[in-house]
């Protein structure tokens, strides 16, 4: 597909048509702008772009500030930053008032290796899951981190978008659909599916090529949404890919199914998804409680590690 | 000068000071109240600062109770969240929702919290009772006033304690740095936070002198005092280019004699023997 290119880019160009078509946008950085691309929207809307200075809890409550007087606010800084230094003001004065504020952080992950430690973040993800009333959204390429970027725009409310600074390939075309909450599949396959985000997603279409040279049908899906988590398309996967599995892998997918239903990974202000409900009549593994069934079948299995790879 | 100051203004004689201090008068009362009905809360930063909110809200803000979310409106942000009694008095009192919520104070899905949530209450502009947070929003605030042209002012009620928060200063340097001579700062100068005195906790003095050296305009004056309190307001409005920082001397828990300058009245209620004292003091029975 298209060239290879930053994440993070896409979130610059991405801002350049909000500011053309928004008077409302409003963005906010950190004294990082070249490096999370907000300096494409500074460069072109100055008069909308608020430099807060190395001063990240004051630049996510001025975003609170200007979001409750009817702006829509990006702001952006490192992840580590972005989320670390300020999750207490996400959680007590963004997510609490339901701000219409989008934390857009780049340098997500491992991927500033050589910064070294202070820059990288790996828990960027799970810091804005616990937090209600926030989608998160890890993009796996520029055209998708802007087409993301767009959608956060459209949406009202807290929205966490992590991005990246490398150049990495495009795996999306500008046709893939892109909805918050609604995964993609990028590679069919049904003997296994791998489920990735961000950077990952680029890995595991590697890894279902070298699978298919041995004979492994991988499937991919690029949940590019983690918060509202789309269930539905981890379950079907999950259910195909049984089909072609051991029982003892069965039980895998079975627990996995458990825990992804027994507490809904969407919060009441967003639009539910519906509950995966006893469709095959296959009352041994369907619907939960799983404990029984999954017992029963697991002691009945020979484990192996084959099982588990086949799964 | 907008039509509501325009009338304070001329008012502001012996009779309109005393109307003001009659109404501040049954504030105290109602914190008082709501606080020993929901058998917690804090009444010491509650009361000292209620005659500042009551200038506010009674002689100054452009504001319209039947309309909360009246584009036009100045805001209110008690950054010192705790004071939530005062703010929701206040509010009552304005006609913003029925007293009659008074009576739900702090339980489990009332409307009124234990801090305000601007999601629940009609007229908080903003969550607070993480302390810190609220000037950052009133920058916020203020900025999108520019941005839409609009005249509104926004206050922010900060406590002398929260002052140790390093975010305030953050956003003190942002408003000086935005020039937003529509915000202002009133600073709750009581003395006192949760574990004593400021001086002897972690000292925020000199604390005029801060602002200042942080490119504000600075007052001084007795947050007690309605004629002091209106006349800063005043002068705070004027347009100079930076924000203006209103610094009120105050008592923690003014009014109940027993609850005076005493730092263990900072966040326990008082039980119905000491309530009943205290509304007594107030003029109440
Ligand atoms: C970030 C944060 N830390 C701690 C607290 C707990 N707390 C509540 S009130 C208070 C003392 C506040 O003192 P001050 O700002 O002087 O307020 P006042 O004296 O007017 O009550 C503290 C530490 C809090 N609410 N928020
Ligand atoms: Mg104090």
């Amino acid at each position: 597909m298209g060239t290879a290119k930053a994440i993070r880019d896409g979130y610059g160009e991405a801002l350049l048509e909000l500011g053309r078509d928004d008077r409302n946008v409003v963005v906010l950085d950190a004294d990082l702008a070249e490096s999370t691309r907000s300096s494409v929207f500074r460069d072109a809307y100055p008069d909308r772009f608020f430099n807060a200075g190395i001063a990240e809890q004051n630049m996510i409550n001025m975003a609170v500030g200007l979001a409750l007087s009817g702006k829509t606010v990006f702001a952006s800084s490192f992840a580590i930053f972005a989320t670390g230094r300020c999750w207490e003001q996400l959680r007590n004065s963004v997510a609490a008032t339901r701000a219409n504020v989008k934390v857009v952080a780049s340098h997500g992950g491992l991927t500033v290796g050589p910064d070294g430690l202070s820059h990288q973040c790996v828990e960027d993800i799970s810091l804005m899951r616990t937090i209600p009333h926030f989608a998160v959204i890890v993009p796996c390429d520029w055209l998708e981190a802007k087409k993301a970027v767009l959608a956060a725009a459209r949406m009202k409310g807290p929205v966490y978008i992590r991005t990246a600074r490398p150049k990495t390939a495009q795996v999306t075309a500008e046709e893939t659909p892109f909805a918050i909450g609604k995964s993609v599949r990028l590679r069919p396959g049904d003997d296994v599916t791998i489920i990735a985000c961000g950077v990952m997603v680029e890995a595991a279409l590697e890894a279902a090529g070298d699978l298919a040279s041995g004979g492994i049908a991988a499937g991919v899906i690029d949940m590019h949404t983690i918060k509202p988590l789309d269930a539905q398309a981890v379950m079907a996967a999950a259910i195909v890919s049984r089909s072609r599995s051991s029982p003892m892998a069965w039980a895998l997918v079975d627990l996995t199914v458990s825990a992804t239903t027994a507490r809904p990974p969407v919060d009441s202000a967003r639009p539910t998804m519906t509950r995966h409900e006893n469709r095959s009549g296959d009352s041994k593994c369907w619907p939960m409680p799983m404990v029984a069934p999954m017992n029963q079948k697991t002691s009945a299995s020979s484990i192996s590690s084959l099982h588990v790879v086949r799964l | 000068m907008r039509e509501t100051e325009r009338a304070a203004a001329r008012r502001l004689n012996d009779s309109f000071v005393r109307e003001l201090e009659e109404r501040a008068r049954g504030i105290r009362a109602e914190v008082v109240r709501m606080i020993a009905r929901a058998g917690s809360g804090h009444p010491g930063g509650s009361l000292s600062i209620v005659d500042i909110l009551t200038a506010l809200y009674f002689a100054r803000l452009n504001h319209r109770p039947k309309d909360p979310r009246w584009a036009g409106r100045d805001r209110m942000i008690l950054s010192k969240g705790h004071a939530a009694p005062a703010l929701y008095a206040i509010l009552g009192e304005c006609g913003y929702f029925p007293k009659s919520e008074f009576l739900k104070l702090r339980r489990f899905g009332a409307m009124l919290q234990g801090h305000p949530d601007a999601t629940r209450v009609p007229g908080v502009e903003t969550s607070t009772g993480s302390l810190g947070q609220g000037l950052s929003v009133g920058v916020g605030m203020a900025l999108a006033g520019r941005l839409d042209r609009r005249d509104y002012r926004v206050y922010v009620c900060l406590g002398d304690g929260e002052l140790e928060e390093g975010e305030v200063w953050e956003a003190a340097m942002a408003a000086a740095h935005y020039r937003l001579d529509r915000l202002c700062a009133i600073v709750d100068f009581n003395g006192l936070q949760i574990d004593g005195r400021i001086q002897d906790t972690l000292n925020p003095e000199p604390i005029p002198a801060k602002w200042k050296a942080f490119g504000w305009d600075v007052c001084e004056i007795d947050g007690h005092d309605f004629r002091q309190i209106i006349r800063a307001l005043d002068w705070a409005a004027g347009p100079k280019g930076k924000p203006s920082a209103i610094v009120a001397r105050t008592v923690k828990g003014k009014g109940v004699s027993f609850m005076e300058a005493q730092v263990n009245w900072h966040g326990v209620a008082p039980c119905a023997d000491e309530a009943r004292r205290a509304l007594a003091e107030l003029g109440e029975s």
